[in-house]
């Protein structure tokens, strides 16, 4: 094996008080992509910035390409090629002139410059770009052209920075095959990557993982090894109803996860997929309320639960019910979007769109970013007028409707909308108010979510010092107490761990079970899965709309025997852009 | 080794001026908020006091009362009219219709004709609400009567005053405040083209994630801040053009000095302002903060404490020391000097001086910030 590009022993790095990273050791080889994997707050922007030499460590020893990186960081700069989390370019120059100053600032001479800048502006796709602003690009472009800087100077470390946070799935994909060719060419001259992401199946793919949770180091493999463990402990739990509706996989779920053999069970289509615990004898499918239990295969994210999960109960949500859910005539759509049209000046952001949401049920929209979704969201929300098409929530019109409408819609936004600086009993206290809670009923409503949102331990600290897991379930309780009977989320999980995910969409399961009708956006195929029905959209316009066992059905083929909602998605798009060309 | 460099610096300075150009922000706050903050605080600040309306109140208005109201009415700063009823006056007063009142007795023509030598008493009312007005009045009343008194003695040989006080006003000789104004807006506009506007920019690099990425690149931090630094100071240098030209031909001041005295010290003052604005927006790598610091650090003190608006050395002992860590105050002293006196250099230097090292201070603890960290 060829010597390290990268070594760091009892590395640690602190923000004030708050640790970010502690006593990590590794090595980062050439010739492979080394996956930088965990969730939000796990860490990994630290470390990559402590690689790039932007931090200097609270603790341990860094080494990059030779140089230790507490004194001599400058000098190791000239041969790694980083990308931020937001690209880094300069948005109000174009592409060519992005390209340009890189070029500039690593020294290029004339002739090596115009090879490299061709060859990667082909490679990327962006030759017939290079007059455009990079501001005007689509997120999948600004991606690559990212990508192309930081290659620009042909580093022999590429650090990643979740290059592929918000694009959508095909770019993703494109995006990794570009990486990896670079890499093939690079591999001669001792080139490697490190690729941070909060996508299992992205770090599935890389050649070694470094696992990272809570600033803490869990894991160092390559994904094969990582997941031997897990060999015959993988399920797919199947039932004989052909019904799949939203409740019965709920359902489901929750029987087969109150198993004591089982570590995991998360709906995926209309089947259930189950982890079992290590060493746990394999149940009947009956005893989880299925009617057959198939081996597969598993995945990253089995092992990040297996890894982080292993000694932890299953979450008490079961037993939660919501009680201040109002009763709904049955059937009628609470939420009724039709022919709904939205332009900005030329730009048709939402054509043509029509959807409607039952009570009860749990609907994902489910894009890229600048698809539309939260156009279409803050219309229904009443924040925004439509050009034409009608937008109802539960038959009013939010833009025209009274207080009282807005009183039967909770609202969950994707960044954090709380107040930082008041407790978390303050900010509950805030919004009871806002929504016009009487002191009794605010009190009432206060403690049932302190309770059941598992907030009383922290009732007391400041919201902006929790976890981003609890964070988040504040923002939930917050949008719930005052009972409303529909909800809007707007990628309510992006970026949690596994775990806190899985917590967080067995509560909105339970809210759907009593009736509640629930409105979801998402560009994450995970949270897409916990959704009864999705409607595609892609470029202002809804391409499908079904449940999510019925889009995998609607792709599978002799190539594609068993795809994923992924796979799904960019097919459905790709006919889609086809039947608009034709 | 150094061709890289040239070459990098190339880079980042086409890359800044690409920017300046195309972004609208920019060339509005160095091009038109100059124009604006001359044309409002030049026109608009006004410590003049023309056509102040007073009333004269005599109950015999004989040869020698017409005499003086005539001789008032002479003044362009005055503007009399005779009331008999001393309530009206006083009522007019009280409405703010009127600033001052002069109470001539029904003796004055008798007594002043007397030749006895016993003095006509005239009595003067003047609403000073505002103290600044109430002096100016009572100044050109005076004057005038002064002044109407040496005609009458001269024409009927009377024993007048034997001392004729003739002023003249030196550097503004016509007592304009936009002579006094202008050259103290010049200093404002630079700290708003200087500090805020650097501050926004580089706060709006750190913003978009654009400065993280060139920290990681090969440039060093003294290129990536001399690119800056040198773009935003010829622009800088561009709008103090721009003031100086509107101030001598929008506002007639005249210009005694030379450039050569100008553009040192303004040369000064912009690498103190870019200094700090850099240096703010480090620290605080977000829009909104950066300029709100650099509104209170600069613009606030510009203001106040540098002598555009409030004399120096009339401020409490304590306050003229603190004016000293306001390097707009050396600023505006050579502006003043510049455009109204001429090229004094005993008076420029040591206020120079000043500037130089408010200068030093500003880049020395920029770059102190600035380690090529994020941390």
């Amino acid at each position: 094996m060829s010597e390290a590009l990268a070594r760091v022993a009892g590395l640690g790095y602190s923000y004030g008080a708050d640790v970010a990273l502690r006593d990590i050791s590794a090595e980062i080889r050439p010739g492979v992509i080394t996956g930088l994997v965990g969730p939000d707050g796990a860490g990994k922007t630290t470390l990559l910035r402590l690689l790039a030499g932007l931090l200097r460590p609270s603790a341990g020893q860094i080494e990059v390409l030779g140089h230790n990186m507490r004194t001599d960081a400058a000098a190791a700069h000239a041969d790694i090629g980083y990308m931020p989390q937001r690209f880094g370019l300069y948005e109000d120059l174009s592409v060519a002139e992005n390209l340009d100053l890189f070029a500039d600032l690593h020294g290029l001479a004339a002739g090596v410059r115009a090879e490299r800048s061709a060859h990667l502006l082909h490679f990327t796709g962006l030759g017939p770009f290079t007059a455009r602003l990079a501001g005007l690009l689509s997120g999948g472009m600004k991606q690559k052209l990212g990508l192309a800087c930081a290659l620009l100077g042909r580093p022999k470390l590429l650090l990643l920075d979740e290059p592929s946070v918000g694009v959508d799935p095909a770019s993703r994909r494109e995006l990794w095959s570009i990486v990896a060719a670079m890499l093939a060419e690079g591999m001669d001259d001792g080139m490697g990557v490190v690729w941070a992401t909060a996508y299992q199946d992205e770090a599935g793919r890389c050649d070694d993982v470094l696992l990272l949770h809570e600033g803490v180091l869990i894991t160092h493999a390559a994904p094969a090894a990582f997941l031997a463990p897990l060999q015959g402990r993988v399920f797919r739990l199947t039932s004989d109803s052909h019904d799949p509706s939203g409740a019965e996989r709920r359902v489901a779920t929750r029987q087969a996860s109150a198993d004591p053999a089982v570590l995991d069970a998360v709906v995926e289509g209309a089947t259930v997929r189950i982890v079992l615990r290590r060493d746990a004898a394999a149940p009947q499918a009956a005893d989880l309320g299925g009617s057959s239990l198939l081996a597969v295969a598993p995945r990253f994210e089995d092992g990040f639960i297996d890894a982080i999960a292993a000694d932890s109960t299953p979450p008490s949500v079961a037993t939660w019910v919501p009680a201040q859910v109002r009763p709904t005539e049955a059937a009628a759509a609470v939420i009724e979007v039709r022919d709904l049209l939205r332009k900005f000046g030329t730009f048709t952001a939402v054509n043509r769109v029509s959807f409607s949401v039952q009570p009860g049920e749990i609907f994902g929209l489910l894009g890229p970013n600048g698809a539309g979704k939260s156009t279409i969201f803050r219309m229904l929300c009443g924040l925004l007028r439509p050009t034409s098409g009608l937008a109802q929530v539960a038959g009013m019109d939010l833009l025209r409707a009274p207080a009282e409408a807005r009183a039967r819609i909770g609202y969950m936004a994707q960044r954090f909308s709380l107040y930082g600086e008041l407790s978390v009993v303050e900010n509950l206290r805030f919004f009871a108010r806002t929504y016009g809670l009487g002191r009794a009923a605010r009190a009432a409503a206060i403690a049932q979510a302190l309770q059941r949102f598992e907030l009383a331990d922290n009732a007391n600290t400041t919201a902006g010092a929790l976890p981003l897991g609890v964070k988040q379930r504040l923002a939930l309780a917050a949008a719930l107490l005052h009972g409303p009977d529909i909800l809007f989320l707007d990628e309510p999980t992006s970026g949690v761990d596994p775990l806190a995910r899985r917590a967080f969409w067995a509560r909105i399961g339970t809210l759907a079970d009593a009736g509640v009708a629930i409105l979801v956006t998402s560009h994450f195929m995970d949270e897409a899965e916990y959704c009864d029905r999705l409607g595609i959209i892609d470029g202002g316009h809804l391409i499908a709309v079904d449940t999510p066992a019925a889009l995998r059905e609607r792709v599978r083929s002799a190539d594609l025997p068993d795809p994923t909602l992924e796979d799904a998605f960019i097919a459905l798009v790709g006919q889609q852009d086809k039947a608009v060309a034709a | 080794m150094i061709a890289e460099t040239v070459m990098r610096l190339h880079g980042l300075v086409r890359k800044e001026m690409k920017q300046i150009l195309r972004d609208p922000s920019a060339i509005l706050i160095a091009f038109m908020l100059p124009v604006v903050l001359m044309v409002v605080n030049g026109f608009g600040i006004s410590f003049d006091a023309r056509h102040m309306k007073l009333a004269i109140v005599a109950s015999a208005p004989d040869e020698q009362v017409r005499g003086l109201a005539e001789a008032l009415a002479a003044s362009p700063y005055l503007d009399p009219r005779v009331i008999a009823d001393m309530r009206e006056a006083q009522a007019a007063l009280a409405r703010g219709d009127i600033l001052g009142i002069l109470v001539v007795r029904e003796d004055f023509g008798r007594t002043l004709r007397a030749r006895r030598g016993s003095p006509a008493p005239i009595g003067l009312d003047i609403n000073a609400t505002d103290p600044n007005q109430a002096r100016l009045l009572e100044g050109y009343v005076s004057g005038a009567v002064a002044s109407w008194l040496g005609g009458e003695a001269g024409e009927r040989r009377l024993h007048a005053a034997s001392v004729d006080l003739q002023h003249r006003f030196w550097f503004n000789s016509e007592l304009r405040s936009a002579d006094a104004i202008v050259p103290g807006v010049i200093a404002l506009v630079m700290t708003m083209s200087g500090t805020l506007l650097t501050a926004l920019i580089v706060a709006r690099e750190w913003e978009r994630g654009t400065m993280e990425s060139m920290l990681a690149s090969p440039a060093s931090m003294a290129e990536l801040i001399a690119a800056k630094l040198g773009c935003y100071f010829v622009l800088g240098i561009g709008s103090m053009s721009v003031s100086v030209a509107m101030a001598v031909w929008l506002f007639d001041l005249p210009f005694r000095g030379s450039v050569l005295a100008l553009l040192p010290a303004g040369a000064l003052f912009l690498m103190f302002a870019l200094g700090l604005g850099l240096f703010i927006s480090t620290l605080a790598r977000n829009q909104f903060v950066a300029s709100q610091v650099a509104f209170l650090t600069t613009l606030l003190p510009a203001m106040m404490l540098s002598g555009m608006l409030f004399d120096i050395a009339s401020m409490p002992h304590w306050l003229q020391i603190i004016t000293y860590a306001v390097p707009a105050r050396y600023l505006v002293s050579i502006l003043q000097t510049v455009f109204l006196a001429g090229d004094v250099w005993p008076l420029l230097l040591p206020n120079l001086a000043g500037l130089a090292v408010s200068a030093i201070i500003a880049v020395a603890a920029t770059l102190a910030v600035t380690r090529r960290r994020l941390d």
